[in-house]
């Protein structure tokens, strides 16, 4: 505490002698410079997403202008649904993603509280199995995954890329995972064990404890997946089985000159997200910074 | 470590057999061993091997290989454009995007006014997919849509507009920008959690002995910051070089214009697929995967030679 009076002290120096003049510039400059970038992050997406709205030529002619009554056209809507799936797309990926969500949660944290809760040999080298796959991207292997998702006679479903999602997305959610199992306090485990329960019983009960660090690996895990444009494009490319990514890719592709349809494909494949991301963003940014400070 | 494993109890609950650790591991083990670990050393297997003849396939050692490095017609030029794009690509990500991260969270994990709605809006882009980001840019940098050029002209440097993304001399650092754009939240987020993590004491010690903001950062902040610029930058060579779906998105799997945008990436999917000029070839292609899987590793190895080296402090 005698720190904080002495530093008070010297903050009261500072003031007394000009120095809250620099400090004020200091200030102004430092918001001016978030600012810039904030803008700079935000001001494309925003840019196409009031585009999306408005007639072909307001497009061009005042870009930066609110769509109004006279500019105002849904043109670019119209295109994409009559020319492509979107609605099947977002199934897709929807489908994809939280079903390998839910299972990598699930196997993620039965791996992480076997090798935090129990002593066996070779503990040591499973982790350093499962943490292989955080150095190596599981794209390298595509030769190979290929043929045997073939023989599987997976290729071109959604399981093909469920599948392949679960397994990059584990080594990430073990290595996290174990790290806050082995922070749970062992008399819990001992108290249920003494009241006879059984080790499945036991995990079960602990699952609440760690349920923010599951909150922080499901939303790091589900963004990749959810955008990854090269296994939809190696494994499942058909129309039927077309991931937003994919789905918007190729449409943009196709309608490349076509301004109000892809500031539509555009906004439609990118507001949904930016939408529960907003909605979800204390929580994930926090979980962020938590998750950091643990590793 | 030591503590996890004494304390938890199955010291009291000696089993014969330890069925529940086999089931709590199982589901993980093989969907991770057979889709991830299983490819991935097949992959390297089969770019040892050749197809003779339709669905024969012969064991040829490092044909493939020398192939790869010596055919001047396609493979070799292709292979050490790429190899070169892709280390500009992360060179541009490591010089651009690390310190200016670094810098904003420098900024944020001082007392700001309004300090979370600038760290929700910079990390927005990171949540998009990079083929849709790279596409928002493209429409911006366009020079029929005008905006970049506006911006420039409103700025007094309109001279400098130029359709970037189209001249070979520009494509790939354009491509690289956007790519370190879209993610300059992912390190800026990290290095914000490593700073609000120092204990306010050690600045006001500090401070009390007269040290100005500046030496703070760069006397206490900084040497604390090492382990996590260390993990960050083999993150983004890691990330970078993987850096196929921008490319893909905006230039197609011949990376132009004239491959100067191609990446290893790129490459990969092109000798495994085959596209224009370039006939499809698996184990030509595992071979390619082969080489970065060589890259990667030697990139790896250098982090954790240069980390043993360097004394990092620990809180």
């Amino acid at each position: 505490m005698a720190w904080n009076t002495d530093a008070d002290k010297k903050r009261m120096r500072n003031y007394m002698s000009g120095v809250d003049l620099r400090h004020l510039t200091t200030k102004v400059l430092k918001h001016w410079m978030l600012i810039a970038f904030a803008l700079l992050s935000t001001a494309p997406v925003a840019l196409v997403v009031i585009n999306s709205f408005k007639a072909r030529r307001a497009i061009f002619r005042n870009p930066y202008h609110l769509p109004n009554a006279e500019t105002f056209d849904l043109v670019g809507y119209e295109t994409v649904f009559a020319k492509s799936q979107f609605h099947v797309y977002y199934f897709n990926s929807l489908f994809v993603t939280l079903t390998a969500l839910a299972l990598i949660l699930l196997f993620g944290t039965m791996v992480a509280f076997a090798l935090a809760e129990y002593s066996f040999p070779g503990n040591n080298l499973l982790r350093l199995f499962f943490l292989l796959g955080i150095i190596i991207p599981i794209r390298l292997g595509s030769v190979s995954l290929l043929r045997l998702i073939d023989s599987l006679d997976l290729i071109g479903t959604l399981w093909a890329l469920i599948v392949v999602y679960i397994a990059g997305g584990l080594p990430f959610a073990v290595f996290i995972l174990t790290q806050f199992m082995s922070q749970v306090p062992g008399e819990l485990k001992d108290a249920a064990r003494v009241d006879g329960a059984s080790e499945y019983r036991v995990f079960w009960l602990i699952l609440p404890i760690i349920r923010p660090a599951t909150g922080t690996v499901a939303a790091i895990s589900i963004i990749p997946m959810w955008n990854d444009l090269w296994f939809p494009l190696v494994l499942a490319p058909g129309e039927a089985t077309r991931t937003v990514t994919l789905g918007a890719q190729q449409f943009m592709g196709q309608f490349s000159n076509d301004w109000n349809a892809l500031l539509a494909a555009l906004s439609l494949s990118s507001v949904p997200v930016l939408i529960i991301y907003f909605i979800s963003s204390k929580q994930l940014l926090q979980g962020l910074t938590a998750g950091a400070l643990k590793n | 470590m030591a503590a996890s494993l004494s304390r938890s109890g199955q010291a009291k609950h000696r089993k014969p057999f330890p069925t529940h650790i086999i089931v709590f591991l199982a589901p993980a083990v093989f969907v991770y061993g057979l889709f991830m670990i299983y490819p991935l050393f097949d992959s390297l297997r089969l770019g040892f091997f050749a197809q003779v003849t339709r669905g024969v396939e012969q064991f040829v050692g490092f044909d493939n290989y020398v192939t790869l490095m010596t055919d001047d017609v396609i493979l070799q030029p292709r292979l050490l454009n790429a190899l070169k794009n892709s280390f500009l690509f992360f060179a541009v990500n490591m010089l651009v995007q690390n310190p200016i991260a670094l810098m904003l969270a420098a900024v944020l994990s001082t007392k700001t006014r309004g300090g979370l709605l600038y760290r929700i809006l910079i990390f927005s882009p990171a949540i998009l997919s990079l083929a849709i980001a790279g596409f928002v840019w493209r429409l911006v940098l366009s020079p029929l849509w005008g905006i970049v050029y506006d911006i420039l002209k409103a700025l007094g440097l309109g001279a400098y507009a130029q359709p970037w993304l189209g001249l070979e001399s520009t494509a790939l650092i354009t491509l690289a920008l956007i790519s370190a754009w879209q993610f300059l939240g992912i390190p800026m987020m990290l290095y914000y959690a490593t700073l609000i993590s120092i204990p306010n004491d050690l600045f006001e010690a500090a401070y009390v002995d007269g040290a100005t903001d500046w030496q703070i950062f760069w006397r206490i902040k900084l040497p604390l910051l090492m382990p996590m610029i260390g993990i960050i930058s083999l993150l983004t060579y890691i990330g970078n070089f993987n850096a196929f779906d921008v490319i893909f998105a905006l230039k197609g799997a011949d990376a132009g214009p004239n491959y100067a945008s191609d990446t290893m990436m790129t490459f990969f999917y092109r000798t495994f697929f085959g596209s224009g000029f370039q006939k499809a070839d698996p184990h030509m292609g595992a071979a390619v995967a082969g080489t970065m899987f060589v890259i990667l590793m030697a990139g790896v190895l250098i982090y954790f030679f240069i980390r043993q080296r360097i004394t990092s402090y620990e809180l």
